[in-house]
């Protein structure tokens, strides 16, 4: 299998790229990690005129914690990055738990979370840990950036709402307000394989008490699940088995699960709620240990 | 059919060939590509290095694994032109004219291949894996292996290979 044909120009800066997105008119597609736009250019799901590969552009490729506390995650960030760098397990629990539950080791060598953020699967994982922590996207074009919040920035499946001639340049984590707590737990069939169903969680805690709350849902739904009632239903509170409980309802009640190869909806859906807990439980386990 | 490579490095219409030059195997090869050319068809036809396959062809099995600048990459899956400049590794370029690889030599020894169609890919994530880290658990090198798929072995003597070939690694290191 080959892709249609296609013109391939390679920029050094983010101003080129913008440039060549806005010669091609709507016509032209960034290339990325290439680990979902080079399988669909094969199957030719997608057969744009221009490829703009940003691989090139050197000021793209890292992740930082700014002195606020916000994590920046750069357009050519890989997936392998974010699994083995310390300071990602040392201070951001919900991505790290992540990063090595997203597709395979090889493919986590090449694709980028802002790429998958931006390919907007329903299955795919770091959307949820976005929606979880409240995360949002800058997207640079030809007038300058803006940021686009992930629950605006997700459109429907497969799209968001960058402009022909916008370029995603960062993911970022604001800072969280307290300690940052969390994990993502996903049900998958074998390494490399979509999740069955998945849950992130991100709880920020003060003083035993959660002052924010985000818990997303992958899989079960059109688009990623914003969990937001079970997690409105956590901030202010303790985690106790009672919260915890609640909350795992909540999320199961918005999940919207259809049965496929994957799963029953009713497993899928039992799945979220046990997920859920058992994150939220971890969550309660450390924060007492740590007080 | 002709070769796939000549059939779509042949100037087209209007989409210009690009030249393209990669150091496959320590040795610096130049080609001109279409830029809808896949780095594992540059490698297998263009090049004749037939010793990495394409498998699925639809990124999932890891058969046609090769290292760019060191890290695996499944070779269906990037295009030529995305190597432009870059270091590439096959599965040829890990014997000498007189020796096997230590992996190599650790699958003839431990019996990790049978049809051998995910053997290089194999090797390659084992090299990516021992560069970094010299002295994996069993854990390790079937969690670095998990993106490659093999229909025969059941996996159990591939792992075997790889820890046979950490062990002699570090044998002629120390
Ligand atoms: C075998 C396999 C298993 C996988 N399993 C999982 C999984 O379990 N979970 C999961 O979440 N994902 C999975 N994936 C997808 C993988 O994570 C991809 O890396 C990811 O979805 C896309 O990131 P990329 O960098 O490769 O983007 P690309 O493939 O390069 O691009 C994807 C899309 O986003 C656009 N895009 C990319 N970057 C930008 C940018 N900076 N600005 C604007 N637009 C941009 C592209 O134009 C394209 O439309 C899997 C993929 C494979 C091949
Ligand atoms: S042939 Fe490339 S992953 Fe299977
Ligand atoms: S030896 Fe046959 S596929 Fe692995």
């Amino acid at each position: 299998m080959y892709p249609s044909r296609f013109r391939y120009e390679s920029p050094t800066s983010i101003e080129e790229a913008i440039s060549l997105l806005e010669e091609g008119k709507g016509e032209a597609k960034v290339l990325a990690g290439g680990q979902s736009l080079v399988p669909m250019l094969k199957l030719r799901f997608a057969s744009p005129e221009l490829l703009v590969d940003i691989n090139n552009i050197a000021d793209l490729d890292y992740h930082r914690f700014d002195a606020d506390g916000s994590l920046h995650i750069g357009a050519l960030c890989r997936h392998e990055h974010l699994e083995k760098s310390a300071d990602i397990s040392a201070r951001q629990p919900t991505i790290a738990a992540a990063a090595p539950l997203v597709a395979d080791p090889i493919v986590r060598t090449r694709g980028t979370f802002v790429g998958s953020v931006c390919h907007a699967d329903p299955q795919g994982d770091w959307a949820s840990c976005m929606v979880a922590l409240d995360g949002y996207i800058v997207a640079q074009g030809p007038n300058g950036r803006r940021n686009i919040p992930v629950r605006s920035f997700v459109s429907g499946p497969f799209q968001n709402v960058l402009a022909y001639n916008e370029l995603a340049v960062e993911a970022v984590i604001p800072a969280p307000q307290g300690t940052a707590l969390g994990g993502y737990m996903k049900l998958e069939r074998r390494v490399g394989d979509f999740a069955t169903a998945a849950v992130a969680v991100a709880v920020d805690m003060s003083g035993g008490k959660v002052t924010r709350a985000g818990i997303a849902l992958t899989g079960v739904g059109g688009t990623t699940v914003d969990a937001s009632d079970a997690a409105a239903a956590l901030v202010g509170g303790s985690l106790d088995e009672a919260s915890i409980a609640q909350a795992a309802e909540l999320a199961a009640s918005v999940a919207q699960p259809r049965s496929d190869h994957r799963g029953s909806a009713s497993y899928k859906r039992h799945i979220i709620s046990t997920f859920t807990a058992r994150l939220l439980g971890s969550i309660s386990e450390s924060n007492e240990r740590a007080a | 059919m002709t070769s796939l490579f000549e059939e779509i490095t042949e100037t087209s219409v209007d989409i210009p060939v690009r030249r393209v030059t990669i150091t496959v195997n320590g040795e610096k090869r130049s080609a001109n590509v279409e830029p809808r050319l896949l780095l594992a068809h540059l490698l297998r036809q263009g090049f004749k290095l037939t010793g990495t396959h394409t498998g699925c062809d639809t990124t999932n099995c890891g058969a046609c694994t090769v290292l760019v600048d060191g890290r695996p990459a499944k070779s269906c899956t990037m295009l030529a032109v995305q190597a432009d400049g870059r270091d590439v590794m096959t599965v040829e370029g890990l014997a000498t004219a007189s020796e096997l690889h230590p992996i190599q030599e650790g699958f003839k020894e431990e019996h990790g291949l049978q049809c051998g169609y995910c053997t290089p890919g194999m090797m390659l994530a084992a090299k990516a894996l021992l560069d970094e880290n010299p002295d994996p658990t069993e854990d390790e090198v079937r969690w670095a292996l998990s993106g490659n798929l093999c229909r025969c072995t059941g996996y159990q003597n591939i792992v075997k290979s790889v820890l046979w070939a950490a062990e002699k690694m570090r044998n002629s290191a120390g």
